[in-house]
Order: structure tokens, then sequence, then C-alpha cells
């Protein structure tokens, strides 16, 4: 494999640990909170269908991306209402918003544009365009560091770098501020929270929020960054992938990086058998490579890599008691 | 009566829960620098009139007073601004925080925590100096004992500029050590003019550190008196309503045949701790062993191994036979076909189902019993018969076996266990925390059981964190420490001083020994068992 072939696949890596990584930090958010989220795949999912159709009717990304995260936060919203207001079971409400996303979406495009449940194909403004990163064509020419700017790093669409900024910010937000204290304190012990007088209701609810935002940005991301316009089904299991990825990091936001990109590259190489096969030097069969971020994903959720603590509180409403 | 102005005042409290009247009409006055316990049995209402002071609930009527301002507490938040601090019987605290997160939480300064921590940090110091309340502040709570917990829990409050401190039932968890410094701090902080509420149901405390005394009864204050103008057994009959007999009376113990032996028992649990380390005792026919211990030392495990549900290396004999202790047939079922009855420590958890009825509960583990089946049918009559002459015979109340467990008090709750173990007559009895969260009333009648059992010629072992019940009830006292036993003693022959010393793991208990030697040696072992729980 030479060198410019691994920095295709590389590429594509990140491309494809976008949306993984996005989901991966929301879910963060709302478990950090106590608020356990299975239904990561349906919000990014409604996400990408309502993207792409306002981004197909308006022609702008933009006024897409909007939409589609306001479709995230409204399932968030709703989780949030059952499982912190009515103190539901989180699991049910989680599984009950994937299906409904499931079905919604796929019914919605088809009595909107009546493409077997498609959104129309979208170009120009209506997808995210690639950004070049200043001096990226200078600086081309200079060995390997060169390529590795332009190829690598620079030429991504924006929710891409919103991705890689939202690792920092995460981290900042969750250990340096006195919300990612209290954040992370609800999700431990929502008592302690309640009696030190801050409100366990308001906090949750303000992490669903984050979580729905960026599912929302995940799902956009798909639709109209890493394709070019919405499919039955395109999440593809990412929601549960990136759980997988969020045990995996132990709820940290740098291992959640570390992780979805781990996930991001196995995408990237069932995408080229080719250069698997150049690499080993034999064949491997593209079901098995398709099929090894879920193999993983099994693996990790199988405990097989090592002890993972989740929040304490997590999955569990809160109930005033003395 | 002074003309002081009280720190605290509560004019006609009234609170009910449903058709349950918790608090009704309750007044008390609280004069700043005391320390006023209130004492009741369990759901006399003492947590909830301390709930709605603290802004947890609301009371329906009634009014409050904080140094005599007419104050509103609708939530916590507006009684941390009204200067009362809250430690609650299960601590509020995050486990995985260092002390200085865990102080700072909900009392930042502003919305960067670094300013906010080094001002906690520099706070924590001037308080730990003044009060005795010396804590590493970068310690995380899960690996700081119970004892050193209670103190981030006032910490908490002081850092909070609390003057009234609220302590619910402190010293459950605490050696007698431990709650002696306890103690010494709130009589420091009542010296330097805080206000010091203290709500439990153990008379010696009462009557050793407060000022003055409110008494519970049914969700009504019965009395309030000076501390020093009363006694316990005054206090314990305006807390029953009735007089009652603070001591057991039992007759000398006659010990016959050896019913068990054990000898080297050991226990590694799942982690790879050893919870027991080479446990040997021997229990004799007519004789009640107590096994005293900070919780968390092994007793549990060593119910669970003799209880059958927990697999051990060592031996076990019952009536000289062998007992298998880590077959497939090693269970809780051949434990009691063997003749050991287990009356487990947590009766919620292990000793119930709360959504059952009473008349299923008092059946479990007995089910397969002959009388109650007829073929492979269950006789739910016969069961339902049974169940309702053993709650007669052991008074619970109300004597419906229909009813689901959860419905019942908690000493009532005790009681459908304790019939259940006991009434099927077991050559040895193991009874954990037979009072825990169970009534006055409930704990003399369960406490006559097991003398009654014990004089029946049945073994008994007792395992308990209250001292006081071990030194009563017990005929021999075995002091568990880190999974080891330290010590035995004859319950005419020790005191409480000794006994805390052994549970301190300090088996040289003729030497004096300073309280940091005690703490230090807590704290490697707490360690640990902090990190289990």
């Amino acid at each position: 494999m030479d060198f410019l072939t691994l920095l295709q696949v590389l590429d594509t890596t990140i491309r494809l640990a976008t949306p993984l990584l996005l989901a991966c930090l929301a879910g963060l958010f709302s478990e950090r909170a106590g608020i356990f989220d299975i239904g990561l795949e349906g919000k990014m999912l409604a996400s990408a269908f309502l993207t792409a159709a306002v981004a197909a009717a308006s022609g702008s990304v933009l006024i897409g991306t909007l939409a589609g995260i306001g479709a995230a936060l409204a399932l968030s919203g709703v989780h949030g209402l059952a499982s912190i207001t009515f103190r539901g079971n989180q699991l049910i409400s989680g599984v009950a918003i994937n299906f409904l996303a499931a079905g919604l979406t796929v019914v919605v495009a088809q009595s909107w544009f009546g493409q077997g449940g498609r959104t129309p194909q979208l170009s120009g403004n209506a997808r995210f365009e690639t950004i070049d990163l200043p001096l990226a064509a200078e600086m081309r020419d200079i060995p390997i560091l060169g390529p590795i700017y332009a190829e690598l790093i620079s030429g991504h669409t924006l929710l891409v770098y919103v991705g890689m900024l939202a690792v920092p910010l995460t981290w900042w937000v969750l250990f340096r501020t006195r919300f990612g204290l209290r954040l992370r304190a609800v999700g431990e012990n929502p008592a302690a929270v309640d009696t030190a007088g801050v409100s366990v209701v308001g906090l949750r609810f303000a992490a669903v929020a984050i979580c729905g935002l960026l599912t929302g940005l995940a799902g956009a991301y798909l639709s109209t960054g890493l394709q070019a316009g919405f499919v039955k089904d395109m999440t593809a299991g990412r929601g549960y992938i990136a759980l997988a990825a969020l045990i995996f990091a132990k709820w940290r936001p740098w291992y959640a990086l570390g992780a979805c990109l781990l996930f991001g590259f196995l995408q990237a190489i069932a995408l080229r058998p080719d250069v698997i096969e150049g690499t080993l030097g034999f064949e491997v069969g593209v079901q098995l490579l398709d099929a090894l971020p879920y193999i993983l994903t099994v693996v990790i959720l199988a405990g097989f890599v090592g002890r993972a603590i989740p929040p304490r509180a997590g999955g569990e409403p809160y109930v005033k008691e003395r | 009566m002074t003309d002081q102005t009280p720190a605290i005042e509560l004019k006609d409290i009234s609170k009910a829960f449903g058709p349950v009247q918790a608090n009704k009409d309750i007044s008390i006055r609280v004069m700043p620098g005391t320390i006023h316990g209130i004492i009741g049995e369990n759901g006399a209402g003492k947590s909830t009139l301390m709930s709605i002071l603290y802004g947890f609930y609301r009371a329906d009527s009634g009014e409050v007073f904080i140094n005599g301002k007419r104050t509103e507490i609708p939530d916590s938040q507006a009684a941390i601004r009204a200067g009362i601090g809250m430690v609650f019987q299960h601590f509020k605290l995050v486990q995985n925080f260092t002390v200085l997160e865990n102080v700072v939480l909900g009392a930042e300064d502003g919305r960067l925590l670094r300013p906010s921590l080094a001002k906690a940090r520099r706070e924590l110091k001037a308080l730990a100096e003044e009060y005795e309340l010396n804590i590493d502040p970068d310690a995380r709570i899960e690996d700081i004992g119970v004892g050193m917990q209670q103190r981030v829990e006032i910490l908490k409050a002081l850092y909070r500029q609390a003057d009234i401190l609220i302590l619910d039932e402190p010293t459950g968890v605490l050696t007698p050590a431990e709650a002696d410094h306890l103690f010494r701090i709130l009589r420091g902080l009542r010296d330097q003019g805080k206000t010091i509420i203290l709500i439990t149901h153990k008379l010696r405390e009462i009557m050793e550190s407060t000022d003055t005394v409110s008494v519970m009864r049914r969700g009504e204050m019965t009395a309030t008196v000076k501390t020093a103008e009363t006694s316990p057994p005054e206090l314990a009959e305006l807390m029953v309503g009735r007089k009652v007999l603070l001591q057991v009376e039992k007759p000398p113990a006659t010990p016959g045949k050896t019913i068990l032996e054990v000898e080297d028992l050991t226990v590694v649990d799942s982690k790879g701790v050893e919870r027991l380390r080479g446990i040997g005792l021997e229990i004799r026919a007519g004789e009640i062993l107590g096994v005293a211990g900070v919780a968390g030392n092994g007793q549990s495990e060593l119910l669970e191994v003799l209880g059958g549900y927990r697999k051990a290396k060592g031996r076990i004999r019952l009536n000289g036979k062998e007992i298998d202790l880590s077959g497939s047939k090693s269970n809780a079922g051949t434990r009691r076909k063997r003749g050991i009855a287990h009356v487990p420590e947590d009766r919620h958890h292990e000793g119930l189902i709360l959504d059952f009825a009473a008349w299923e509960n008092v059946a479990f583990g007995y089910h397969d019993k002959p009388e109650f089946n007829k073929g492979i049918f269950m006789d739910n009559a016969a069961i339902k018969a049974d169940a309702a002459a053993k709650m007669e015979r052991f008074d619970v109340r109300p004597p419906n076996p229909n009813l689901a467990a959860k419905n019942f008090s908690g000493g009532n709750q005790q009681k459908i266990v304790v019939a259940r173990e006991i009434e099927r007559n077991p050559d040895l009895l193991l009874i954990g925390q037979p009072t825990r969260g169970v009534d006055i009333g409930a704990i003399e009648f369960i406490h006559e059981q097991i003398v009654a059992l014990r004089d029946a010629g049945k073994a008994v072992l007792l395992v308990s964190v209250e001292l006081d019940e071990i030194m009563s009830l017990s005929d021999r006292i075995a002091v568990m420490f880190d999974g080891q036993i330290m010590g035995e003693r004859l319950p005419s022959e020790t005191d409480e001083r000794e006994l805390g010393l052994l549970m301190a793991g300090i088996t040289d208990t003729d030497k004096p020994h300073s309280e940091a030697e005690i703490e230090a040696n807590l704290a490697k072992k707490r360690a640990s068992a902090a990190k289990e729980a």
C-alpha cells in the first residue's frame, strides 16, 4: 500500500467516523447525565431525512440542517418527557423512537417526494461543500506533510471539522465548567445534586437537548455531507455503533474520538477490498469486511475489552427520597 | 423560657401523605447554640419534619421561622439560603468525585470550575483547622471510609455557611470511636454558636450529647424536655406510649452440645478480594453467639456462606456432620433442610419479595414442604392458613396475609421474616441485623423471640452493627474486622470501649490507644471496603 492510498483510506476513515463521533458525543452528554439513549439511531435518521427534505425544498443545506436538528431535538424532547418527566423506562422510550423514525421517515418521504421513500438527489448549495483549508494547494508539494495536510486534513465538509472540534469542547465543558461538574454528578448521584439545591430535571433536559443537537448534526452530515440525499435506513446501525464506541471509550470524550476513528477505519477498509488484498496478500471476503464494525460492536458490548463502569445512576429515573 | 430568639421555630406544621398523617400540628423551638435531639420510633415523622425544614417536602400547613423571621422553604436551595444544612442518613455524595468536587457541587462561584475549586480548597483548610474536620480534599469519596464521608457532608453544609445543621441518624454506620469523634465535632460546632438538630432512635446518644430533646410519636410531638431533666426509661415511654423494657431479660445460658463448628472459612469475592480470612467459631445448643463489627468487615459474607448462597473454602459441621460449601448442592434450600434458618440482613432484598403477599412470603423457602402442596399444585389455602396463624402469633399488624409485604411497616415486615424462620424450629438460626429499621416495640418482641429460641435449646448466630443489641442479647461475643475474628469476649467481662477497639482491628485492648491510631488502622481497611460498597 503506497502512501497516497493510505492517505485515501484515512481520509475516508475521517469522513465515516464523523457521524459516529457526533452521535457518540451526543450519547456521552446524555448518558453522563444518567439518561441512557438507545434512540441515537432514530434521531440521526429523523435528522438525516428532514435535513435532506428541507435542503431539497429550500435549496439551502443550512436551512435543511436546522430542520434536521429540530427533528432530532423534538425526538429528544419526547425521550426526555418519557424518561425524565414521567420517569418511564429509558430503553423502551429509545426503542420506540427508533421504530418511529425508521417508519415515519420513509412514509413521509414517499408522501412528499414519491421517489420510493427517498429524497431527491441533492446538489450545489443543498449539500455541504468541501472546505479547502488555507494554503492546502500550495503545501501539496511538501513531502509527507504536504499531502497529509492537503489530502487528509483539508478538503472536508464543515461538519467534519465541527465533529473534530466538538471533542475538545466536550472535554472542556465536562471537566472545566460548573455545568459539566453538575452534569457528571447528576449521572452519578442525582440525590447529591438535588440536595445541593440544583434542579435534576433541568440538568437532565439540558443534557438531552445537547444530545438532540449533536445527533441532529450527525444525521445532517449523513444525508448532505457523506451522501447526497436521504435513503431508507441510511443510518445503518450507526447509532448503535456509536453506543458501542461510547462504552469502548468509557464515556470519555478523547477516548470517544479514538473509538470512533477505529470504527470509521473498519468501515473505510471495507470499501477498499483491493487495498486489503494488496496489503495482506490474500483476498478477504467483502461480506466479512462489511461485517467487521458490527462484529467489533458485539465484542465490545459483550465486555471483552475490559471493564467499563457506566455512570452509576444511568437508566434510573430520579425519585426524591430521604 | 428565655427571651432569646429561637434559631428555628416551627408552628403547627402538618403534612399528610394520602391518608397517612405524617406530621400533625407540630410546634417546636430550638435555641441557637444548642444541640437539640429529636427522638421517635420509625415512622414517627421525624424525617418528614426535617425534610420539610430542608425543603424536600412542603408542609400542608404551618409556619417556619428562622431566627425569628418567617421563612418559606419551597426547595433545598431556599433552605441553604436560610442557613440550613442537612446530613442525610444515606450520604448524598458523588462516589467518583473528589472531596473538593463534592463540597463545591451546587455552590460554585462561577461558570468555570478552577476558581471555585481553588477557593473551596482554601476554605476547607480553614474549616478543618477550626472544627477538627481534617480531610484530604483530593481523596475520592469511594476511597474513604464512612466516617470521613460523613465529615464531607458536614463540610458541605459548613461551606454553604450553614448555621443550623440537621443530622439524620448519623451514627448508624460508625464505630463507637468514630461516633465519639462526631459528637466532639458537634459540640465544637455548638460552642461556636451553631445550632444542631440530631435525629436518632438511640436513647444513649440523646442522653450523652443533646441539650434539649423532643419526642415524636405517630406524627405528633409528645414532649420537649431538657435532657438533663429526663431519663432513658421516661423517653422510651414517651416514644412508645407505654412502658418498655430497655434491657433484654434473659436467664443465664445453659449451653449443650456443639451445634455448629466452623473452621478456617475463607471467601474470595469476584474481584479477588478476600472477604473472610480463616474464620473459626463454634456455637452450642442453647447459646447466642453475637458477631459484632462495623458493617463491611465480612459479617455479611459469613451469613451468606452459612445460609448457603455464597461459595467458600473451609469446613463447617452442623451437629457433627460436614456441610458441603462449594458443590452444586450447596444452596439455601439444602441448608434449610439441614435445619439452618436464616433471617437475612437486608429484608427488602433478601428476606422478602415486597410485591408479593404476606402469605406467599411466609411460605418462601419452605414452599416445597408436603403440607403446602397437593400433588403438583401448591395448596394455597393451607399456606394462607399457616401464614395467618404465624402472623397472629407474632403479632404482625395488620394481621392480613393478603396484603403485599411492602405495605407493612419495617417492624412488621421483619416480624414476617422472623416468624417464617423461627416457627420452623431450626437447630441453628442465623439472624442478621434483626432490628434494623424496626421500632422499639417490635425490637422488644423480636429480642424475646430470639431468647426464647435459645432457651428451647437452639443455637443462634446473631450479626448486628448495634453494639447495644450485641451486648444485651449475646452469651458470647465475637468481633470481626477485615474478614477475621479479632477475639471473643463474654458480655459480662467486656465493655464498649474494648469491643470498639477490636472492631477497629486492635487486639491489645489493655493498652490505651489514641484516636489517631484507631483511625489510621481503620483507614487502611476502609479504602477497600468503601470500594466494594
